[in-house]
């Protein structure tokens, strides 16, 4: 039997580290798109200040990419550490988007980060433009082939599982790389990555304003920020609809919990904008519905249903039932490789077999299970509807705000008048921590909301679990808190040393260059 | 294109590739870390030492990565079973791999002395933990570890931490950690200013000898000390990835495959030569001794794979659970799909790699960290 405390804290320590290492991955992504762009501009006009404005930014840059590499290696090791069963189970599948994304991705991207700091004075101008435009593609391409595993984990597409071998393995690869959950993943999160970084030099820039420091190299910084911030706001929200369609047709289970939709609604569905979701008696208080918009999310039509939670448990139990066939099937197979009619039986079911394997948690062999652990086993699949409901709705409501700030800003900036407003511009400061929030809470969307799939249909969390102590698991659980509180205290001190110094406190402000005053002269023309 | 058989040869080669990738390219970086309090005394010495690495050794942890992801899709059953048996001693590697990047960025980011001292200790632990701890678990391989699988081949490992610490274990380790000293320090010896380099050359001469002393013992004591481990029946190589499909005897030598194909020796003498080439060159301080040095750590890396073949992971709990070459391998479709992307994208890789250390060629002087102050 697995021992039940070992899943827990393994898929504690799984979270922990995970949600760690997204508090710095989405800034990579977000700001290093904003410094190939800061430094085309230095290329094109020729001009000193937009040099030193990728040097400032690119000192915050170099210090939260350290800690995106450092939390991203323990990443890939848990795997194998604390989930061996997993990756035994799926490392045909989910392991080659990981090797692809080392190749094509993270050397590129480490190879060219050391070029980028080091590399001003050593290469032409021209060449360390293109160190950085590649070192942000590299960062982009390794989001890609992430989310392709990931989106695998969703909807594990072009895969089949192998009896002799005891493990899924890859039936298509093309259908594993464009897999439509793994590519409306991958657009929402880089948007997502964007709007974060955006965010980041718009809420300091914008309290280098109100400070009435460096106010040149603020506006031109936050004029960047606030167009990136509105394309990149736009599509995340945009992308997120395509996103959650993709749910909706793959996980139903995911659909079902983030509405709390107990019961299977007559088509359109409404969409419940404010409740209080009842897990007790499987119903949701003072819920407050717009008809039709859900129905029209999550299938783009107004007459196909979405199915509602006690239908999905029910549909689960038969599955479970085909999903014992399937693995009775295999034990026979087993002992007799030439048996007919097990061979037929597993060729029918075989996509049925994870659902068998739901019973693990509760009994050794799933072939004794009774009607009462059948029962268990499929109301185990209802993921924690009132934390999936919550998040999600804090998390769209956060993406509608960031296109109002950032159009704001963006019309702003249009008209040259960024400094005149100061409770925008406080607005803008206070809003630093938001996209920090709405990622962590897509990140408990998405991953919360599949279980107690590991792999949707196909492998239990709890099953995935490696053969190792709970004495081991608080060990490195304990040390983790330690290390990762550690790091979290001195890079958030770093980060807000370098961000007061300022560009002026790091020599890099004045440009040493006089600058050419058509654009102040412009600035201040309509004051 | 190529049969199950020759793939699953092919991507041991190119796991031994990667391992090897891995200890030459991160391994200076390593060594460079672990000696940095005994390489350079002043601020000055350290930052001229640090900015050897500090371009590149990001791009060179990538190997490690790398091995890491072909692991997990090439071997899964060996990623699984060494990374979740091993689990404190893969932890303390770990930690080791998360101070680095923070300690390379972090250490220039406030001057103070107190707070760079911290860093540099920090850098110096995790060089030698790393190092030492690699080459323990290596070691452990010829020992065969304690697991087994059950018929849906779930893996269970039986022992502890304190178990890996076997003394042929520990010698291996030593053979890593005075190889990767002697690769460091070549490198520093190579491109740091003349005082730091000075420094290198002495301490070159003497981690090679105890690299010599550590290798030949750990060689002997594995002829005439370690059982070694081989297929009895026949092997069948094109089968279904399942390693309950075989039997296993434990008691051979593990130089039987020295013995079956000769030419494999190429391996340990190489790794001698090598060291015997440091031990020549290292006064020149030019880029002859971190070849010797390459030679040195690739031989002795091939030497360890060629004695272990086919085996990748023995099992002393129930031999028969062992990882082989022949049923450990993904799909041959995955092996063969991941065999194109690498055809691909290794060529690219070692030639943008060589790009970036063309650019940033030449000896980090003194005078150099002086005037550029230290923006990384």
């Amino acid at each position: 039997m697995i021992d039940p405390e070992v899943v827990t804290l393994s898929r504690m320590q799984f979270a922990l580290t995970a949600l760690y290492h997204f508090l710095f991955v989405p800034l990579t992504l977000g700001l290093v798109w904003i410094l190939a762009i800061m430094e085309s501009v230095y290329v094109m006009t020729g001009r000193e200040v937009w040099k030193r404005m990728v040097q400032f930014w690119g000192v915050l840059f170099g210090i939260n990419f350290a800690m995106g590499v450092a939390t991203g290696v323990t990443m890939e090791f848990q795997f194998g550490m604390n989930w061996a069963y997993y990756a035994h189970y799926v490392g045909d599948v989910f392991g080659t988007p990981l090797a692809i994304e080392g190749l094509m991705a993270f050397f590129l991207e480490g190879t060219l980060v050391g070029l980028f700091f080091m590399g001003w004075s050593r290469i032409s101008r021209v060449a360390h433009l293109l160190v950085t435009w590649f070192l942000a593609l590299a960062t982009s391409l390794s989001a890609l082939w992430i989310l392709i595993a990931n989106g695998w984990m969703q909807n594990p597409v072009g895969s089949a599982f192998n009896a002799d071998t005891m493990r899924m393995e890859v039936t298509s690869f093309a259908e594993v790389m464009f897999n439509p959950v793994a590519q409306a993943k991958f657009v929402h999160t880089v948007s997502a990555g964007y709007v974060l970084g955006s965010m980041f030099v718009l809420s300091i820039s914008a309290w280098y304003l109100l400070r009435g420091r460096n106010v040149d190299f603020a506006k031109r910084s936050m004029t960047v920020a606030a167009s990136f911030g509105l394309a990149a706001a736009l599509s995340v929200v945009v992308l997120g609809d395509e996103s959650g369609y993709a749910v909706s047709e793959n996980q139903k289970m995911k659909m079902a919990a983030i509405e709390a939709m107990w019961e299977t609604e007559p088509a359109p569905a409404s969409f419940t904008l404010f409740g209080i979701p009842d897990v007790e008696n499987r119903t949701t208080h003072y819920a407050l519905r717009i008809p039709w918009v859900m129905g029209l999310i999550g299938t783009r039509s107004i007459d196909k249903p979405i199915p509602g939670i006690a239908n999905l448990v029910e549909d689960t139990k038969g599955r479970i039932h085909d999903g014992i066939l399937a693995y009775d099937a295999m034990l026979v197979l087993r002992e007799d490789k030439n048996n007919a009619q097990a061979k037929a039986i597993l060729a029918t079911h075989d996509k049925d077999m994870g659902y068998a394997l739901l019973l693990k948690r509760f009994m050794d062999d799933p072939r004794h299970a009774t009607p009462a652990d059948i029962q268990k086993a499929a109301d185990s699949t209802i993921p924690n509807v009132p934390v999936l409901f919550w998040s999600f709705r804090v998390m769209v409501a956060c993406g509608f705000y960031f296109i109002a700030l950032f159009a704001v800003m963006f019309w702003q900036a249009s008209k040259r008048q960024l400094d005149k407003r100061r409770w925008l511009l406080k607005l803008a400061f206070w809003s630093l921590p938001l996209p920090w929030l709405a990622a962590e809470l897509g990140w408990i969307v998405a991953e919360y909301g599949r279980q107690p799939w590991a792999i949707e249909g196909v492998l239990p969390t709890a099953l995935g679990v490696s053969s190792v102590t709970t004495g081991q698991v608080w060990t490195s659980l304990g040390g983790f808190v330690l290390f990762y509180s550690a790091l979290a205290i001195v890079d958030a001190a770093l980060m807000l040393k370098y961000a007061r110094k300022g560009p002026e406190g790091l020599g890099l402000w004045p440009p040493v260059e006089p600058e050419p005053p058509v654009a102040t002269v412009a600035a201040h023309a309509g004051v | 294109m190529f049969d199950y058989e020759t793939l699953r040869v092919i991507w041991w080669a190119l796991l031994g590739t990667l391992l090897i990738g891995f200890a030459v390219m991160d391994g200076f970086d390593f060594g460079i870390a672990a000696l940095l309090r005994v390489l350079s005394r002043t601020d000055d010495e350290r930052l001229v030492l640090l900015e050897t690495i500090e371009p590149t050794w990001e791009g060179n942890q990538v190997w490690f990565v790398l091995g890491g992801g072909a692991a997990f899709a090439a071997w899964p059953q060996l990623y699984a079973v060494s990374f979740s048996g091993m689990y404190l001693a893969i932890f303390v590697v770990l930690l080791a791999f998360i101070m680095r990047p923070v300690g390379f960025n972090f250490r220039g980011k406030i001057h103070d002395a107190r707070w760079r001292n911290l860093w540099d200790w920090v850098l110096t632990a995790s060089g030698v933990v790393v190092m030492l701890v690699s080459g323990v678990a290596f070691g452990n391989l010829f020992l065969g570890v304690p697991f087994q699988f059950d018929d849906n081949l779930r893996m269970t490992w039986q022992g502890g931490f304190f178990d890996l610490l076997h003394p042929f274990a520990l010698i291996a380790g030593l053979v890593s950690l005075t190889m990767l000293l002697t690769h460091g320090a070549c490198w520093a010896a190579y491109k740091a200013d003349h005082v730091v380099a000075d420094r290198a050359v002495r301490v070159a001469r003497w981690t090679t000898l105890a690299y010599v002393v550590f290798y030949v013992a750990a060689g002997i004591w594995l002829a005439y000390g370690v059982a070694g481990y081989a297929i009895v029946g026949p092997v069948v190589t094109d089968g279904v990835s399942n390693p309950l499909h075989k039997e296993v005897a434990h008691g051979s030598s593990w130089f039987a495959s020295y013995m079956r194909y000769p030419w494999f020796w190429i391996a340990p003498v190489l790794g001698v030569l090598g060291a015997l080439g440091v031990q020549m060159s290292v006064g020149k301080k030019n880029l002859g001794c971190f070849i010797a040095s390459t030679a040195m750590v690739a031989g002795t890396i091939l030497s360890a794979g060629f004695a272990l073949f086919p085996f990748l992971l023995p099992s002393s709990l129930d031999p028969r659970s062992s990882l082989t070459v022949w049923d450990a391998s993904s799909s041959r479709g995955t092996l063969g799909l991941m065999l194109a992307m690498t055809l691909i994208f290794l060529p690219l890789i070692i030639i943008y790699t060589s790009w970036v250390y063309r650019v940033l060629r030449g000896r980090v002087t003194l005078e150099h960290v002086r005037q550029s102050g230290h923006t990384y």
